[in-house]
């Protein structure tokens, strides 16, 4: 099997094999060989992106979207340092990415060369595992087993550093193989008698909780299938993490909403009070639990992750069960169906009733303006305008991507791309090229703020040379909405810098780099100005005006438990400013 | 599995977790990075290290033995196990203090310099804890002493009064006991 090659040809020769078929990437001195390759060859399309921090959110987009690997290509030094945010993201949110990053020659590597850095040494903790390849004979080798990495177990990035002269060495090419790893072999299959104690568990709840995560949508569409067919049998309401929407339908009755710091009453309040919570591949984040030690207080708590580590780490849990969602919904649903429990139909139905009467404080009620357009409203509008297509939003960081999260509604996994562990502005431009890049007859609107969309608004000279249709929608406020809102909460209104004096004319930018531009300052017209982006065969930069102070509710405080939620409909201003305790201060 | 006490999982102040010491062997690949990967996560997450040793101990395989002294509440000690599992070279990791009686030994060297009475005294302590001199002139010893790691100390300490220069420590290797391997 094994074939001579040059190190630069089996990159190329290796993504092949492993099915790839979209690469994002910028050249430079260290990766040149590799890219003489990609020149000459046609199988793999490369994006150039216009920064590598953008190919990076780009193979994000890609790899959400599809379930496949994302993977980047970037030059030494420079290039790799600029990649260090998106791997950082892509662990943080468990994607699998491949980067492949160029390096100095072996004999110049650390006489501080030009562009050289450390780039294992930097990425080390940003990635799931990296390899510096200093012998061309291991390279195919490498690059199958960074695959394997990427996509086994927990999701994550890996990074491949191979010095100049690799790429250009002789030495024998193998083909992928599947040979079992030999030190990373993570356990899918749950131990069945655990599952059968949670089933238990599950049909003696008076009341229970579905609290879902990444994880479901990372396992694939039959994990989702799985859990929508669990639910249903259970009848037990659900809700979801942000990084989980999707998994369940929203349109469904038992769906309790997003929970969390932005999540609904409902959701919060059913995951305080809950006798029983069944968590399905999230990770008890911060944004989910507020204040630990008043963390839903009287559950027992079922923990699926396929991470061992993921237990226990902030929240003690009753019955951990380590598995791949599908496999151990799989394994639920068999267990539940050949039991047929008989349910505490009673306590359940008035279960339902509590769970109904803190719907009704409707949560996401907002006070709609005819004047202004609110925020809420232009994602409301943005939803109902394309709920009936083939739709993708991605978003940047911020009150925007809450709002969306709140307003924009998905029936199935995979639709929604956004940046939930590290919090990345200028995510959401780069990540919708990559959606539009997998999926190109689809809707893919990036749901911006006016700040965000700046932190990576290079990528609208990429989408313009693919093609690549995709719709920025910017809800402007010339503010950085989220930093206000908690410097409102937090440091007595004082806004220090969070107030962006000279924010471009986004309609002339769009313009600039070829794209069309539109504005909307008007809820009057707002309906047939977004049919027009959607209409628009192009790119789009949809500069929507809307309230300038607007704050995002209903919230859960810093330091504070999910009954101690601030809800947005009779928030005073005071409220607002002693809302968080000397000791909330201190998070985030 | 379910906890008999469902109100709360919540210990109050009065229950909270001690600190405790663990010797953990960790067999891993010995490849570049590898030990840069395993202090990373104890720096990265905030974890203790009291003593770390490292060396390939399986040539054949590359496979190299690092066993570390750490302190955490049993919480804490359970996340660095997990943690640790999750890094790819990692074959395996053993908790030798959980799991059962393990042998904990530890070398040093310890240099003393000094003149008559003093001298004599060091080198009586030398022999009562069965240390070696490798080195010496009219003014210094240098013992090599090896034992559990308390001895040592004591040792160390006893040296101080008696001329004490400097002491440089392996660190503590460790192994379970019995027949079986980790």
């Amino acid at each position: 099997m094994a074939r001579t090659m040059t190190g630069a040809e089996m990159v190329i020769k290796a993504l092949q094999d492993q099915g790839v078929e979209h690469i994002f990437g910028y050249p430079g001195g260290a990766v040149l060989p590799i890219y003489d390759e990609l020149f000459q060859q046609d199988k793999i399309q490369h994006v150039l992106v216009r920064q590598e921090g953008g190919a990076l959110h780009a193979a994000e987009g890609y790899a959400r979207s599809t379930g496949k690997v994302g993977v980047a290509l970037v030059t030494s030094g420079p290039g790799a340092t600029n990649a260090v945010t998106g791997l950082t993201d892509a662990l943080m949110d468990s994607i699998p990415l491949v980067c492949i990053t160029g390096q100095v020659p072996t004999h110049l590597i650390g006489n501080d060369a030009f562009q050289e850095c450390d780039t294992v040494g930097i990425t080390r903790p940003c990635t799931k595992h990296n390899w510096l390849v200093k012998n061309v004979n291991d390279l195919a080798r490498v690059l199958h087993e960074a695959f394997y990495i990427a996509k086994a177990g927990r999701p994550g990035p890996v990074v491949i550093d191979i010095p100049k002269d690799i790429q250009f060495a002789s030495g024998n090419y193998v083909g992928p193989s599947n040979i079992a790893h030999k030190t990373y072999k993570p356990r899918v299959k749950p131990d069945p008698a655990l599952v059968r104690d949670a089933v238990e568990l599950m049909a003696s709840a008076k009341r229970p909780v579905f609290y879902t995560g990444g994880g479901v949508i990372n396992s694939g569409p039959k994990a989702s299938q799985l859990l929508r067919e669990l639910v249903r049998l259970s009848g037990f309401p659900i809700t979801s993490t942000l990084m989980g929407l999707g998994a369940y339908p929203a349109s469904d009755k038992q769906w309790l909403g997003m929970l969390g710091m932005h999540g609904t009453y409902e959701a919060n309040l059913a995951m305080h009070d809950c006798d029983v919570m069944i968590n399905i591949g999230a990770r008890f984040d911060d944004r989910i639990t507020g204040r630990i030690d008043a963390f839903s207080p009287g559950s027992r708590k079922i923990h699926v992750d396929i991470d061992p580590s993921s237990i226990n780490k902030n929240i003690q849990v009753d019955l951990p069960i380590i598995g791949d969602c599908a496999y151990v919904l799989e394994e639920m649903l068999r267990v539940w169906k050949a039991k047929a429990p008989q349910l505490d139909k009673a306590a359940l139905k008035a279960w339902w009733k509590d769970i109904d009467g803190w719907r009704a404080r409707k949560s996401l009620a907002y006070k709609n303006s005819t004047d202004v357009i609110m925020p809420q409203y232009a994602c409301q509008r943005l939803y109902e305008l394309t709920k009936d297509r083939d739709t993708y939003i991605t978003t940047e960081v911020g009150q925007h991507q809450m709002w969306a999260a709140q307003f924009i509604h998905f029936e199935e996994p995979n639709r929604w791309m956004t940046s939930g562990g590290l919090g990345t502005m200028g995510y959401g431009l780069p990540a919708a090229i990559g959606v539009q890049l997998a999926h190109p007859k689809a809707l893919v609107v990036d749901v911006a703020g006016d700040a965000s969309i700046l932190m990576n608004i290079q990528e609208c000279s990429t989408a313009v040379q693919y093609n690549l249709p995709v719709k920025v929608f910017i809800l402007n406020n010339e503010y950085m909405g989220m930093v206000r809102q908690w410097q409102q909460l937090l440091h007595g209104n004082r806004l220090s810098h969070s107030y962006t004096e000279a924010l471009p004319d986004f309609v002339k930018l769009a313009e600039a780099y070829g794209w069309t531009g539109m504005r909307c300052d008007h809820p009057a017209d707002l309906d047939d100005a977004i049919r027009e982006m959607i209409n628009h065969k192009g790119p789009v930069i949809f500069d929507c005006r809307v309230a300038k102070l607007a704050n995002c509710f209903p919230m859960i405080p810093s330091g504070k438990a999910h009954n101690e939620m601030l809800l947005g409909e009779n928030v005073s201003d005071e409220d607002v400013s002693k809302a968080i305790g000397k000791e909330g201060k201190v998070l985030v | 599995m379910i906890n008999p006490n469902p109100q709360t999982h919540y210990a109050g102040p009065s229950l909270r977790q001690d600190v405790e010491t663990r010797t953990l062997s960790v067999l891993v690949d010995n490849e570049p990075g590898v030990l840069a990967r395993v202090i990373g996560l104890f720096s990265g997450r905030g974890y203790n290290i009291d003593s770390l040793t490292v060396t390939e101990t399986e040539h054949e395989k590359h496979l190299s033995r690092i066993t570390i002294i750490t302190r955490g509440t049993p919480a804490v000690l359970e996340q660095i196990k997990h943690q640790l599992e999750r890094l790819v070279p990692i074959h395996r990791v053993r908790d030798l203090t959980f799991e059962g009686v393990s042998l904990e030994r530890e070398l040093a060297l310890v240099k003393v310099a000094g003149k008559g009475e003093k001298r004599i005294e060091a080198l009586r302590m030398a022999e009562i804890f069965r240390a070696q001199v490798v080195d010496t002139s009219i003014e210094h010893f240098v013992f090599e002493i090896t034992g559990k790691p308390g001895k040592i100390e004591t040792f160390i300490n006893l040296m101080t009064e008696l001329g004490l220069v400097e002491v440089s420590r392996t660190g503590i290797a460790a192994i379970g006991r019995g027949a079986a391997a980790m």
